[in-house]
């Protein structure tokens, strides 16, 4: 059992060995790129901590960016306001974004389907407007970083990106394990039982709000840390960037389009949604602005046509269709089950 | 004494404009029980055609409501035919694939009508005020005829679902589809039509609005997402409970940027919003 877990952790280490060693390699000396680079490993990582409660939980929340926002002015305010390295900050954003995952999600959970889904709208659109007029944090203007000192200590790097993508990467790191982790545990178990059916799940013994509400709690911190990491990167926190439906819809989409409930779902989504919109962005800069959010619209619509979960939904096809394709020949050739 | 029943009316003409924006939204959820997340860029669409009508042509919003409204209808049936239809019974799939429809029209109204907030000069409304009582309580009279609009079209929308054979199918519709098709009830016109209508019913609203409010990209948003609480605050496709709700969210909107802040206004109202679904989960008129 524990050589078994040890295996197979094998090949997940060694691919975050292999990530680790990029910069090494001179690849990333495009500044563009190591921005691509670091944004998909944000995003794979955002779409994780939701995936969470989005996904293995099964409660489709769209007020996420209220536990991204924390975390982001979590950091912000330390480093601006308190004159701090942005740790404690971070720290103490996870910390309050599970606390506030837990007292939203109390009297939340109890909503089905689209009565849920406003619900979080509305508590965005709260979260949103108390941060424009709260001075302390700078109102609608936000917060601006001060010119720091690169390195870990800061966590702010001027004039490469490497630190930054070393700084992803960790993040990345920390929240896939996690969840690869929850896979395999009790604990994901019970949240996939929950997310199938609660009325059975409970009738098993299974404290349905309590496994709900502590992923959430898990899912708001590490979504909390994601935004911590945001606001160092990009230097800068405002309301209508980080406490915004738009972000709240990020978290949702990527991991929609990479697969929904699955481990690689938002590592996928995020590597082919982040490189497009970058891209063109980019290039299709000529045409004026919003061309590459159509575009993104675009994709959005045409996927929920026609693969509703996402890639790891193709893929899945795709194996069964190869399976039935092999068993067919199976037959054919008079071996029978 | 003034100051509250002007208080009190600004609530009121706000909640019935809501009430009009909202009332498709709920046909749609009641009959087909899914969310057009794109509902505040339909409306913000329908602006823009009643805006170019006045602008270039200059037709008066009194009259291009109508254009609008029949835009609308065209892009509900759009919408249904080419975002919705194939996502249907897939649980989160039609909230995301017309979330995606409200990111291509807001972003195409901002690359090709730029950001810039337009206003409407010159038309037969503009800053006309009924006066009440050497002037205590003003009625401005582009509201107020939004207001009688939206009694109008919510009116015509119950009769319409209660008395009507058309009506009596799209309630059985949204009961049980399965039923319905088996008594003969072409459910898939029935869909069709229902978003066609419901987007017309916006479009009313999108085509008076121009005579007092700027058209930009953005304008739909917040609309939206009002017309989101009010339709869950009234409970699955009920008009009367949506009307009901909207007042009430108008009423409270209003209030709470009077007596308390009005930068407080809104976070009153998703506030209050948020209460009332605790207590009735389902909205005031739900089941």
């Amino acid at each position: 059992m524990q050589s078994d877990s040890i295996k197979r952790a094998i090949p997940w280490m060694l691919s975050l060995a292999v990530l680790a060693l990029l910069p090494v390699t001179g690849l990333l000396r495009g500044s563009f790129l190591s921005h691509v680079l670091v944004m998909i490993l944000l995003n794979a990582s955002m779409a994780q901590a939701w995936n969470i409660i989005g996904g293995y939980a099964g409660q489709v929340s769209f007020g996420h960016s209220v536990f991204f926002g924390i975390g982001a002015y979590g950091a912000a305010y330390a480093v601006t306001n308190l004159k701090m390295t942005p740790y404690p900050g971070a720290l103490a954003g996870a910390v309050l974004a599970a606390v506030l995952a837990v007292i939203i999600g109390y009297p939340t959970f109890k909503l089905k389907g689209h009565y849920f889904a406003i619900a979080t709208f509305a508590i965005v659109e709260v979260f949103h407007r108390l941060f424009m007029i709260w001075e302390d944090v700078g109102g609608a203007v936000g917060l601006d970083y001060p010119i720091l000192k690169d390195g870990w200590r800061n966590f702010s790097w001027s004039r490469s990106k490497v630190g930054y993508f070393y700084g992803a990467l960790i993040l990345f790191g920390i929240i896939f394990s996690l969840v690869r982790a929850l896979e395999k545990a009790r604990f994901g178990y019970y949240l996939k039982a929950i997310r199938e059916g609660q009325e059975t799940a409970e009738s098993l013994g299974v404290d349905a709000r309590r496994y709900k509400l502590a992923a959430m709690a898990l899912s708001a911190a590490m979504a909390a840390m994601c935004g911590a990491f945001f606001a160092q990167y990009n230097y800068r926190v405002d309301p209508s960037m980080v406490l915004s439906l738009d972000m709240s819809m990020r978290f949702v989409l990527i991991t929609i389009l990479g697969g929904i409930g699955t481990l690689w779902g938002p590592l996928l989504g995020a590597a082919i949604l982040i490189p497009l919109q970058e891209y063109t962005r980019a290039y299709l800069a000529k045409l004026g602005p919003g061309v590459d959010l159509v575009i993104f619209g675009l994709i959005i619509i045409l996927v929920m046509q026609f693969q509703p979960k996402g890639i790891m939904g193709m893929i899945d096809a795709a194996r069964k269709r190869r399976r039935k394709l092999a068993a067919a020949g199976n037959e054919h050739e008079g071996g029978r089950q | 004494m003034g100051l509250f029943l002007q208080v009190l009316l600004d609530g009121l003409w706000s909640g019935l404009l809501y009430g009009l924006i909202a009332a498709g939204l709920s046909l749609i959820w009641g009959v087909l029980d899914i969310i057009n997340f794109a509902h505040g860029e339909f409306l913000m669409a329908g602006m823009y055609v009643s805006f170019f009508l006045g602008f270039l042509f200059k037709i008066d919003p009194l009259v291009s409501w109508v254009a609008s409204a029949a835009f609308l209808f065209l892009l509900g049936v759009v919408t249904y035919k080419f975002v919705v239809k194939r996502t249907l019974g897939k649980a989160m799939a039609p909230l995301l694939a017309t979330f995606g429809l409200s990111m291509v029209i807001k972003n195409f109204a901002m690359n090709r009508f730029t950001p810039n907030f337009r206003i409407l000069s010159g038309t037969i409304m503009e800053g006309k005020v009924i006066s009440l009582g050497q002037g205590a309580v003003m009625i401005p009279v582009p509201n107020l005829v939004t207001a009688l609009f939206s009694l109008v079209v919510l009116g015509l929308l119950y009769w319409m679902l209660t008395r009507t054979r058309f009506g009596w199918a799209v309630q059985a519709t949204a009961m049980d589809v399965e039923a319905a098709r088996l008594m003969g009830v072409n459910t898939e016109r029935i869909f069709i039509l229902v978003f066609g209508i419901g987007g017309a019913c916006v479009g009313v609203a999108a085509g008076l609005l121009p005579s007092y409010l700027a058209t930009h990209p953005d304008v739909g948003s917040l609309f939206g997402l009002i017309a989101f609480m009010v339709v869950a605050m009234g409970g699955f496709g009920s008009i009367p409970g949506a009307l009901l709700a909207a007042i009430l969210i108008g009423l409270i909107e209003s209030f709470a940027g009077f007596y308390i802040a009005p930068v407080f206004k809104y976070v009153a109202v998703f506030g209050v919003y948020l209460l009332v679904i605790m207590i009735r989960p389902k909205g005031l008129f739900g089941w």
